[in-house]
């Protein structure tokens, strides 16, 4: 939906938002089955490996490796104009799941796959706060 | 299971006006296409008892075929609009093969128009934009569409050794059948220079990396092989099709630079009895250039990692190998978005009826194309040919 600021904010569903209230909190929240131990994201009611329940929540280390990325130069709407160049990259947690997101804090032009990077979270408003990721050693 | 091999085929096929067509709205585009293509069989719209359709964003209805059903004052009895992106025209049409294979009607007509470079509105665009990617996971980051395809083509690039210049060969490929093409939307000459000094959009993507915003509606009659020898044009068999859906969002991909193109070209060749070997043309889904690389070594044509090279090498191109995306493609002939493909399949038609002129492929006999939906998330691969087989 579009945020108050013009972005794309995210709107937490039953299952997703306890990801959503980690990340107010400063943690980022994956899950692992209790069964197999198989560690996953997004959200999901079953384990995709296989398919028992419950899932449970655990906080991801914050840690991982770009998978691959892209410096947009041309930004997907007004909101996010005033950012351009971002980078949108694919992360792999060190847990093994991969997510998408920006990468910032950093030069785009210095980007490479594999690169380390760390999680660290920005607040959109009083109730919305996005994890992002920067490098790391 | 039943195989759908020789059974069903294209009996009419049909074009709009492409590239900016501000005379016709999406729904007039896909009535155009309808009445294009029942002129091009030679038939009566009482003689239509199936329609499909999929929904245009210029100009959405909550039950589209029933819409343009209503509109022709077109009575079916299977009436269906579907929506799976670019992959939407070729699994439609497996879906309608089946259907007459098993008789729920006889004579379907497929249809599907938008009109994206007039018909939309700056909110519609932008709505359309944010939607492609997953609400909560992508859509907060800024992913354009071609930032989505860079990240494909990135680590292609950084896996593979692909160049730049490798994905420029298939933009200029692309360009250079346009321009034998006089409905083509995009024709004048370009060079591996012009595309790799093109305006970086999502890198690597440059402008000429991208493909087409236009206008623009295609059709198909598809009936039964034993009624095809009834209509006025040589029938255009469908010999072979699969599908292969892989995933939604491009950050739950299995793979980054393998597809379900595999498992959808495998389900095609298998039901086909043929392989890579045996194709004359291709219509390979373009709406970014990576996107041919990866169909191509996914479907057979080149050893993973080679289609780089083999593009460079002009092995698209007529006197080819594998003359590719004859017509022009997203990139240079246009993209209306979810009908996009339909012109690929149109344009086999055209060529195993040796009607395409200054493009014909010589004697081409057995044509492939495949279409991708999403993010390199469902994909459908027919082949098509001018005999049934035994």
């Amino acid at each position: 939906m579009t945020g108050t600021d013009g972005r794309n904010w995210p709107r937490p569903t039953p299952e997703t938002a306890v990801y959503w209230d980690g990340c107010r909190d400063g943690r980022l929240m994956i899950q692992r089955c209790s069964a197999c131990g198989h560690y996953q994201f997004y959200p999901r009611l079953v384990c995709t490996e296989c398919m028992r329940t419950p899932v449970e929540w655990v906080q991801a280390s914050g840690r991982g490796t770009v998978v691959s990325y892209t410096v947009v130069r041309q930004a997907i709407s007004d909101a996010y104009a005033a950012q351009v160049p971002y980078v949108v990259a694919l992360i792999r947690l060190d847990e093994g799941p991969t997510l998408m997101s920006n990468v910032i804090d950093g030069d785009p032009e210095r980007m490479t796959i594999g690169m380390p990077v760390e999680v660290v979270f920005e607040a959109w408003s009083e109730d919305l706060t996005v994890p992002m990721f920067r490098a790391c050693d | 299971m039943t195989s759908l091999r020789g059974k069903v085929a294209i009996v009419g096929a049909a074009d709009t006006e492409v590239g900016s067509v501000p005379g016709l709205s999406a729904t007039g585009l896909c009535v155009d296409a309808v009445h294009r293509v029942l002129e091009d069989a030679g038939i009566a719209k009482s003689q239509v008892d199936g329609l499909v359709t999929c929904n245009s964003m210029a100009e959405p209805y909550m039950y589209h075929a029933e819409m343009i059903a209503e509109y022709l004052q077109i009575f079916p009895r299977y009436c269906i609009s579907v929506g799976a992106g670019g992959g939407t025209t070729f699994s439609i049409l497996h879906h309608a093969a089946s259907a007459i294979v098993t008789g729920l009607c006889d004579t379907v007509v497929i249809a599907m128009a938008d009109s994206l470079r007039t018909g939309v509105s700056k909110t519609q665009a932008m709505d359309m934009m944010a939607s492609a990617g997953h609400p909560q996971f992508e859509s907060p980051y800024g992913p354009t569409i071609p930032a989505f395809y860079a990240l494909i083509a990135r680590a292609h690039m950084e896996t593979y050794g692909t160049t730049p210049e490798h994905l420029a060969a298939v933009a200029v490929n692309a360009r250079q059948h346009a321009a034998r093409n006089p409905r083509a939307q995009k024709r004048e000459p370009i060079s591996i220079d012009d595309v790799v000094n093109s305006r970086l959009i999502a890198d690597p993507l440059r402008l000429l990396d991208c493909s087409l915003v236009s206008d623009g509606g295609a059709a198909v009659i598809l009936t039964s092989a034993e009624r095809a020898k009834d209509f006025p044009h040589p029938p255009v068999y469908l010999l072979g099709v699969g599908e292969g859906h892989g995933h939604e969002h491009i950050s739950q991909a299995q793979s980054l630079t393998t597809s379900a193109a595999v498992e959808s070209g495998r389900r095609a060749y298998e039901m086909a009895g043929l392989g890579p070997a045996d194709i004359d043309v291709a219509g390979l889904y373009d709406c970014f250039t990576p996107v041919v690389l990866i169909e191509l070594e996914d479907l057979g044509f080149c050893a993973k990692g080679e289609a780089g090279a083999f593009a460079a090498a002009g092995e698209l191109g007529l006197g080819g190998t594998l003359p590719t995306n004859t017509h022009g493609g997203l990139l240079s002939h246009c993209h209306s978005g979810n009908p996009g493909s339909m012109f690929a399949l149109t344009e086999a038609v055209t060529q195993l009826r040796h009607q395409a002129d200054d493009r014909q492929v010589k004697d081409a006999e057995v044509a492939l194309v495949h279409g991708q939906g999403g993010i390199m998330s469902s994909h459908c691969t027919l082949i098509l040919g001018t005999e049934a087989g035994g």
